[in-house]
């Protein structure tokens, strides 16, 4: 088990690399740095430039040095906590991400648990009962899920929201909350608000787990030694639970490293339609403004969950499953 | 058979030897059915296959209705893309009557106007019911360039004279929803070919050595497709749309955002290209082929593609949804294509605001289309692959 960590966790230091350089190159490729826009803005309104200071900003994040130099202070930086600094907001972008980063990750894992929830009993049913209406009623369902992009399904539940029961359902917490410390009346506030994303986000998920898990379950049930166990005239219930519901129970864990990158992409748009004070409307202004920094944090910062979620993944997997440790290799 | 019975009956069998020449097919003919589906090509098979699912015929033929409508979006659009209607400001939909004072009239609207409320400056609109207005078909109205080249006024329906015909209402500038979703079906549905042609090229290029060389080509594309998968797609694509050139024109934008989504959605069809190439080519007839000095290009695309191009085509359908939509969530944010340039996305740009979608929900409709399009391309997608998988 212990090599097999290791060896997972040597083969994401060069994804992460990789997926480091990709992100500054994107944040390298607008022409110009943010000085020269930042400059020819005040002047256009006819404001003194403070050189000086631009000299110095240029200096401390390196602008004067070669590409290669800038990358390693980036990413060097990063790894103590550095993320660069926004712009923008005059800030350094840790300051400006603040709780932002906690809530994404948040909505995130309380996603996957809702996508666990609801899929598993209706997977199992689907398998079992195959060809019932009940099953068909279900995969209709799921395809539909499957197909609707979840920003517009967002859109349509605001709508609804607001038509049905007059509410307002953006935000995350009451406006009272916001900018206050953590306190139980906050918590609680935020989980009324949570359900929403988390529903939305999960569905395109869910449907695609449902199916997966329905045709991996089918799958084992028609092996021999199913048909054994009923020959031998084992209770269906028990049949079920003792050995292809174990195995299905594998492949669960293993299916969270395919839906992640979809699940935190899925949360980065659906945040921005219902306003959510988390990553996603975040990154898209920083984008908008050519904020690059401060988008190319958040962009790091979303490749590492899908990274770390996979890892994640792939070690339950491995706790589980004796043949994946025992080889070894990496499964993906 | 009785005079067979005779000879029996008789005692004796005459000895008989045809000297007519004997044809071994006329015993073992094939009934014309089992000729027909024996000689038949693989094209041919899945035809036939994806013919007697009835979702996935209905569904393409739906898809190819769609497809076809982008020729001629000029004619079936009552008004222009770009043209306002100042005194129509977020007029909801305008409904169609056949019955006037209990008498049949044919399709016809009556007058449409509007009170301002002077409390919430909200326009209110109303059907005048003591004008009828038919609707005039095959007729002449708003004037276009048919395929930006051609000018006519030629359409299929048009508002009638001195009325309006808002089927699906108006947006904040009176231009006609319907109308201008037509017309953005033609932008939202070539995004997702064009982008496919690039992706299923790249895919097919990179899979294709992979998978035919093998060894550390092979593993090199293996790491690439893990880095790409491992990113999350659509904050990805938001931002190598955001750094597209602010200078650039909208046609300039489109191509751009087009060859983004393509870029980066090869991965999965490289995947199956290498690991069907990785079996195929230890077959017998790849060796013949390599014995005989064909070059691995020839041998790739003559010898191994063909094999699951059909495969490959479907898997390709099934890709097609994932562009056009996000091409609808760039443009739905406000990072994809730009006006005057006309999407589904850039349609839905307008319904963003929580207000706007309480207050005017029409604006939302071009979701309509899209969920549409993208349940008809899987399910179609999925009939195909079904039909392409020779084995079942």
């Amino acid at each position: 088990m212990l090599t097999y960590v290791v060896h997972r966790l040597l083969v994401m230091i060069p994804t992460l690399i990789a997926i480091s350089l990709i992100i500054f190159i994107i944040i390298q490729l607008p022409p110009g740095d943010y000085f020269e826009s930042y400059i020819a803005e005040l002047q256009s309104q006819g404001e003194s430039v403070d050189m000086a200071k631009i000299e110095f900003l240029r200096k401390e994040y390196g602008f004067d040095q070669p590409i290669l130099v800038q990358y390693a202070h980036w990413a060097l930086g990063m790894l103590q906590g550095d993320f660069g600094y926004s712009f923008e907001y005059r800030l350094p972008v840790s300051e400006v991400v603040g709780d932002r980063l906690y809530l994404t990750a948040l909505i995130s894992i309380i996603t996957i648990i809702f996508t666990w929830i609801v899929s598993f009993p209706i997977g199992i049913y689907s398998a079992v009962r195959q060809y019932s209406w009940g099953d068909y009623t279900l995969s209709f369902l799921g395809f539909v899920g499957l197909a609707t992009p979840n920003f517009l399904l967002a859109l349509v539940l605001i709508y609804i929201a607001n038509v049905f029961f007059g509410t307002s359902i953006g935000g995350l917490m009451e406006p009272q909350y916001i900018g206050k410390p953590w306190t139980l009346e906050k918590i609680g506030s935020v989980m009324e608000h949570i359900w929403i994303p988390v529903v939305v986000i999960g569905t395109s998920g869910t449907a695609g787990m449902i199916r997966r898990l329905r045709a991996n379950l089918l799958d084992e049930l028609e092996k021999q030694y199913v048909v054994t166990g009923r020959a031998k005239g084992l209770p269906p219930i028990k049949l079920l639970l003792k050995y292809p519901f174990r195995i299905a129970l594998n492949f669960f864990f293993a299916d969270i490293g395919t839906i992640l990158p979809s699940i935190i992409s899925g949360a980065a748009v659906v945040e921005i339609v219902l306003s959510l004070p988390t990553t996603g409307p975040m990154l898209l202004t920083a984008l908008r403004s050519q904020d690059m920094y401060l988008a190319g944090s958040f962009l790091m910062f979303l490749a590492f969950l899908t990274v770390v979620g996979v890892l994640v993944s792939d070690l339950a997997l491995a706790a589980l499953d004796p043949r994946i440790r025992l080889q070894g290799g990496a499964t993906r | 058979m009785s005079v067979a019975q005779g000879g029996a009956d008789a005692g004796q069998a005459r000895h008989y030897v045809s000297q007519e020449p004997f044809d071994p097919h006329s015993v073992e003919q094939l009934a014309p059915e089992q000729e027909r589906y024996y000689m038949a090509s693989q094209w041919q098979l899945m035809w036939w296959k994806l013919r007697r699912h009835r979702v996935a015929v209905f569904c393409g033929i739906l898809l190819l209705f769609m497809y076809g409508s982008v020729l001629v979006s000029e004619i079936l659009a009552p008004y222009q893309l770009h043209s306002r209607h100042t005194n129509y400001i977020y007029s909801p939909p305008q409904s169609v009557h056949l019955f006037h004072d209990g008498e049949f009239i044919g399709p016809f609207v009556y007058g449409w106007s509007y009170r301002l409320d002077m409390e919430t400056l909200r326009r209110n609109y109303s059907e005048d019911r003591s004008t009828v207005h038919r609707l005039r078909f095959l007729c002449l109205g708003d004037k276009y360039d048919f395929w930006g080249v051609i000018p006519g006024r030629f359409h299929l329906v048009c508002p009638p004279e001195g009325a309006t015909l808002f089927l699906l209402g108006t947006d904040r500038l009176g231009r006609d929803m319907l109308s201008r979703i037509i017309y953005g079906a033609r932008i939202s549905l070539t995004i997702g070919l064009i982008g496919i042609t690039i992706s299923f090229s790249l895919g097919l290029v990179i899979g294709g050595m992979a998978g035919y060389y093998g060894g550390r080509i092979d593993s090199v594309v293996q790491r690439v497709i893990e880095i790409f998968r491992s990113f999350p797609e659509l904050p990805l694509w938001m931002a190598l749309s955001a750094i597209l050139p602010v200078t650039w024109s909208p046609i300039l934008i489109y191509f751009g955002i087009t060859a983004i989504l393509g870029l980066l959605d090869w991965t999965g069809l490289a995947r199956a290209v290498r690991s069907k190439l990785l079996s195929l080519r230890e077959e017998d007839y790849c060796t013949a082929a390599m014995l005989m000095g064909a070059r691995p290009r020839r041998i790739i695309a003559r010898h191994l593609l063909p094999g699951f191009m059909s495969h490959l085509i479907a898997s390709a359908t099934l890709s097609i949804p994932t562009m056009i939509l996000g091409e609808t969530a760039l443009s739905f944010l406000g990072l994809g294509l730009r006006p005057p340039i006309t999407s589904w996305g850039v349609l839905l740009n307008e319904a963003q605001n929580i207000n706007v979608v309480a207050l005017y929900p029409w604006l939302m409709l071009p979701v309509v289309p899209v969920i549409v399009l993208i349940l008809a391309f899987n399910f179609f997608g999925d009939g195909l692959r079904d039909a392409a998988d020779p084995y079942r």
